[in-house]
């Protein structure tokens, strides 16, 4: 698969298969791919070569920052949109909709804040609210981009809980992810830097030269083999990623 | 008692209460769709394209046609020529309209000044609700019904795609379909407000009431009814002072309109202000991030 954005090419020989069920971290640079990957496979960006095939429609939670804040929704409006994926649209959002989004903000510990507008959330609150939204869509396929960036360690335990429970119900999940140490923990990783750099388990996938390829010169190999990224912003600036 | 009748006479008059009728017909509809188009950033494009109808409204003025007839066909050819325009990404979309924008209002320009047109640039610049047909009427209350149920239907997957383009495609809604569903429903407000209020004027009624309202309303649906209540209420204001005032009543609405926004959005700021000098002092202040 290849995709590209008014005919500049941004991602290209891509191609990966997972069975259901399995986790995969997607490790890459910022402007890597990742969330072009994640655009094909939403089907929101049609490929330029090759084709996607994903059973069902994936659910996707976004990054807190492509959302947006100064728009006048609640944490139980944000999770209610997830209910659009039952089709009829065009009506409003029956009892059992609600009750859903309800029990589901529930889940992710925001029962309290389900009335309060997103933008007034905290970053792993508005991050836990998207959670509820996919979790209420009920996919077989999740895709998560970087959902433990800029989120508080109490919602970093709870949506790690989170992710345990639906990779035991059987979803498949696909986590972009700067954090190089975390991917040993997913089933299978997959290397992008605007293209196919690896994949496979993290054993044979997270060695240095393809750690190297994948990140260039915002790869810092620690004493032990510990890897951290320092993240190369838009505005100019970096920090160190080392969670 | 005096007051009463000051402010009802206007409504003696069969014109003014035509007029009345109209604008507020179209005012409902367009006072609630203008909320989506401040929220997709949709303004500039939304005067462009009624700017860029004005050589379809003089043809139709030539021709003897209904405005609503060559104002339709003017949205429509500017759309494309503005489309067409904004791809050339040597000179940016943004001037790429403007260049087509005002070439049309040129060329609708040079057409209404011709020897044999119809003295009538005037009204299609600025607006005639005094001068409101019953085709007028009729093409208003569509508007109104079909546009309003477009928006009820539209209500969801508007919400979902203006708050996350990609979550909401995850949910099985085409954004680009979305948007362009707006477009349309835009291109249709303007083809029909344009009557009342003119070419240069029309943006008004859809701009003013969710900028009054942005700020003092909780939700979507909140924010289009109040935008709606907003430009039935400049609406009545304006043609008040049209009536009391002899001046134009388009551009009587309009100013009404868009002194609604001003008002709403000097509230907005003072309203602030008040917050700010009610939150209590402290010696250690530290610096916090909000997200506005």
């Amino acid at each position: 698969m290849a995709a590209s954005y008014d005919g500049a090419p941004v991602l290209e020989d891509v191609s990966f298969e997972v069975a259901p069920g399995r986790s995969v971290c997607v490790l890459g640079p910022n402007g890597g791919g990742k969330t072009t990957l994640f655009r094909v496979l939403l089907g929101e960006l049609e490929p330029v070569a090759g084709r996607v095939e994903v059973s069902g429609r994936p659910a996707h939670v976004a990054q807190t920052d492509r959302t947006r804040l100064d728009f006048p929704v609640t944490a139980l409006d944000v999770a209610t949109m997830g209910t659009l994926a039952n089709g009829r649209w065009w009506l409003p959002p029956r009892r059992a909709d609600r009750h859903a989004a309800r029990t589901t903000l529930e889940h992710v510990g925001l029962a309290d804040q389900a009335d309060i507008r997103f933008g007034e959330l905290s970053g792993g609150q508005r991050q836990r609210a998207l959670l509820a939204r996919a979790l209420v869509q009920d996919s077989p396929v999740l895709l998560l981009d970087e959902p433990l960036s800029g989120v508080d360690p109490a919602s970093a335990t709870l949506i790690e809980r989170v992710f345990g429970e639906l990779r035991e119900s059987g979803r498949t999940l696909l986590v972009a992810s700067h954090d190089v140490e975390s991917a040993r923990s997913y089933d299978l990783v997959l290397c992008l830097n605007r293209r196919q750099l690896a994949f496979g388990d993290p054993a044979s996938t997270l060695d240095r030269e393809t750690l190297k390829a994948t990140y260039g010169h915002e790869l810092i190999l620690l004493e032990g083999g510990r890897a951290v990224t320092v993240q190369h912003h838009e505005h100019g600036h970096a920090h160190e990623d080392e969670r | 008692m005096e007051v009463i009748d000051f402010l009802i006479d206007p409504l003696r008059s069969g014109i003014d209460r035509r007029a009345l009728l109209e604008l507020a017909m179209v005012g409902s509809l367009c006072g609630a769709l203008g909320f989506w188009i401040v929220t997709e950033r949709l303004a500039y494009g939304a005067e462009s394209l009624s700017h860029g109808l004005l050589p379809g409204l003089v043809l139709a003025a030539l021709a003897g046609a209904p405005v609503l007839l060559g104002a339709a066909g003017g949205a429509l050819v500017a759309a494309a020529l503005i489309a067409l325009a904004s791809r050339d990404a040597r000179v940016g979309p943004d001037t790429g309209t403007a260049i087509a924008v005002t070439g049309l209002v040129g060329l609708g320009a040079l057409l209404a000044l011709a020897p044999e047109a119809p003295q009538r640039l005037e009204e299609l610049l600025f607006g005639d609700p005094l001068g409101v047909t019953d085709g007028d009427l009729v093409a208003a209350a569509l508007l109104l019904v079909l546009g309003g149920g477009a928006l009820a239907a539209l209500h969801r997957p508007l919400t979902a795609v203006a708050f996350d383009a990609a979550g909401a495609a995850g949910a099985g809604i085409r954004p680009g379909l979305t948007r362009l569903a707006l477009l349309v429903l835009l291109a249709a407000a303007v083809a029909v407000a344009v009557q009342g209020l003119g070419a240069l004027l029309v943006l008004a009624v859809l701009i003013g009431p969710p900028v009054a309202v942005r700020a003092h309303t909780g939700n979507p649906a909140r924010a289009m009814a109040a935008g709606a209540g907003v430009a039935v209420a400049a609406a009545i204001v304006g043609i008040e002072v049209s009536f009391h005032a002899h001046s134009a009543a388009g551009a009587s609405v309009a100013l009404a309109l868009c002194a609604a926004a001003a008002l709403g959005a000097a509230l907005r700021r003072s309203r602030r202000a008040a917050r700010v000098r009610a939150r209590p002092r402290s010696p250690h202040r530290v610096p916090t991030a909000q997200a506005r």
